[in-house]
Formats: structure tokens, sequence, C-alpha cells
């Protein structure tokens, strides 16, 4: 019963609950993009980070090859590394766990443990989103892809409105400042430049190239980019 | 088959991406300059997605029923619409737009 008092425990279980169920969205929009089932829950099951999933069904579905497809995911999946150098030092998980950790270290985990200020809420916090999300994650994914298997025509249903609508909502709360904006039109207006004269996939990794480059030279605050796609302290910022 | 290789590629790929963050000394956090390229990086795939979905058909540029689902989207996300409302925003425009004759 204590436990249930926990705040890391309790935002940790209702991230779990938001970001779990959008897993939904991607069962569904993998297969249309021609995975198989298995495939699909493969993505969820081993590579779990919400971002790279989509980039890489993304690709696969704008006819782009595996290689692009891997490579766009990887790229994508960077900033999992600098989470789990901060991670380390706040959860310091020991031992096994370490390989535990380091698979539910997502957006959503480090935020809602950096949300926190009691080292043990941001533990808490932590293990409760990050394991409550992949349970969730994995659960609707395969809701999703048995779904969209059972849809027949994408296009009828307009998946691919949704896949544009899933990548603009994941990009979304990262646009709070003007670099950003700026970073993201750059690359969108690099891309579509680029698409005409290349095979489908590569002007996305082009486009990671010119972001990485203005990266190196910006002078932004560090944590640009680098907010998760469900917040589990906005509820809280807008109804205080 | 092959798709399957580069499935398992980009897991391998990304798990070993998350456990390299465990292992490095934490004096690296210190340099702001990787925590920055991490970030924008992600913006600029994600903006990158997203006009690819949007705009592109093979490598041809088109203008579809997917420009009715990037509006309907950010509108959605104007209001604050959870992930998977502006997810089926988007869905319903491009299908509606479809019905009204639009490729």
């Amino acid at each position: 019963m204590e436990f249930t008092k926990s705040p890391g425990v309790r935002i940790g279980l209702s991230i779990a609950v938001a970001t779990g169920l959008y897993g939904v969205s991607f069962g569904a929009l993998s297969v249309a993009s021609g995975l198989d089932l298995w495939q699909t829950m493969a993505l969820s099951l081993l590579l779990f980070s919400g971002g790279s999933q989509f980039a890489f069904i993304g690709v696969v579905g704008g006819g782009g090859s595996g290689a692009a497809a891997m490579s766009a995911a990887s790229l994508l999946g960077i900033r999992n590394a600098v989470y789990a150098m901060q991670m380390n030092a706040l959860v310091r998980p020991r031992g096994w766990r370490k390989l535990l950790a380091a698979q539910v270290t997502i957006d959503e985990s480090t935020a809602t443990a950096s949300g926190q200020t009691d080292n043990l809420e941001q533990r808490r916090g932590f293990w409760t989103a990050g394991i409550g999300i992949y349970v969730l994650w994995n659960l609707f994914t395969a809701v999703g892809a048995l779904l969209g298997n059972a849809m027949g025509d994408p296009a009828q249903w307009g998946l691919d409105g949704a896949a544009v609508a899933a990548f603009l909502a994941l990009l979304w709360p990262r646009l709070k400042a003007r670099e950003p904006v700026a970073i993201a039109v750059v690359c969108a207006v690099v891309t579509l430049l680029a698409v005409p004269f290349v095979p489908a996939g590569i002007p996305i990794l082009i486009a990671a190239a010119v972001a990485g480059a203005l990266g190196w030279v910006s002078h932004g605050p560090a944590d640009e980019g680098l907010e998760p796609d469900v917040d589990p302290y906005a509820t809280r910022e807008d109804h205080p | 088959m092959s798709l399957w290789i580069w499935i398992l590629i980009a897991c391998a790929v990304a798990y070993l991406t998350k456990f390299a963050g465990y292992l490095v000394p934490a004096k690296w956090m210190e340099n702001p300059r990787m925590t920055r390229i991490a970030g924008t990086l992600t913006i600029g795939l994600l903006a990158s997605l997203t006009a690819v979905n949007t705009f592109a058909s093979g490598q041809a540029l088109v203008l579809d029923a997917r420009v009715a689902a990037l509006a309907a989207a950010a509108v959605a996300l104007w209001l604050r619409a959870p992930f998977l409302v502006v997810v089926l925003a988007g869905a319903a425009a491009a299908a509606l737009a479809r019905l009204a004759g639009i490729p």
C-alpha cells in the first residue's frame, strides 16, 4: 500500500499506460508498411525505442532499403546513450541489473526519473516507467499488428496519414524554441530537395548528416531535442 | 529474409547504444557537444521522416491526401491532444480526403 503512495511509482505507472497505449499505432503501421507480425514484435521486444521503431518502418514503408532503415533507426537511437549516461549516474544499477536497465532506457523512463528529486523516487520512477512501458508497449504492439492485418487496404483507412501524424507527434514536443524549429525546417527542406535525386531512404540520412553538423556548430542548450514524446509531468505543469 | 537481418542488426545496435551509456565514465557526460548532437540528430531525423512520409512517393514529390493528414495532426497537437488521438486524426483526414476524390 505504501508503494502506491510513492510519487515515482505513480507517475511511472501513468506514463506507462499513456505510452504503452500508442504501441497500437506502431503495430498497425508496421504491418501496413510491409513487416509481418513477428518482425513487428521483434522491433518492439528487442529494439524497444519508439522513435527508432517508427523510423525503421517509415523508411521501409517509403520504399527504402533495410540498410537505410537500420541506419535511420540507429542514428535516432544515439540519444539513448546520453540518457543511459544520465541514468547510470542517477539510478546506479549494479551487476545484471545494468543489462536490464539498458533495455528500458528510453525518453519516458529517463524523463520520469529526472523529474523526481529524491533519489529513491528517481529509481522507482525509472524502473516503474521502464518496465511498465516495456510490458504495455509490447502488448499493444501485438494488438495493433493483429488489427492492422485484419484491416486490409492500408490506404483506404488512411494509415499513410497516420504515419505522417505519428512522426509529427514525435517531433512536436521537441520544438519548444526557435533553434529546434529552424533545425527541423532545414532538415525537412534538405530531405525534399534530395528525394528526386537519390534512392528512397537516403534523403533521411542526408538530413541526419546536416542535423549532426548543425549540432556540432550550434550553441543551444545541451538538452535540446531530448524531450520525451509523452511528458510524464505535462499535466502537473498545466494544472498546478 | 534479408529484411530480418536488418531488423536484427538494428535491434543489436539499439541495445549496444543504450548499454554503452552505462559503461562510459561519468566524466564523458560533461561534454555538452555530444549531448547537443544527439538532440539535433533527433530533431533533424524526425523532421525528415515527417517530410518524406508526407510528400514523397518513391523518388517523386507529390501533393496528395497525406497533406490533409499533416494539417489535421498539427491542429490536434496544437490542441494538446494525446499521441493516439493525433494519429487517429491523421488517419481520418487522409481517409476522408480520399473519399472526397483527392488521390
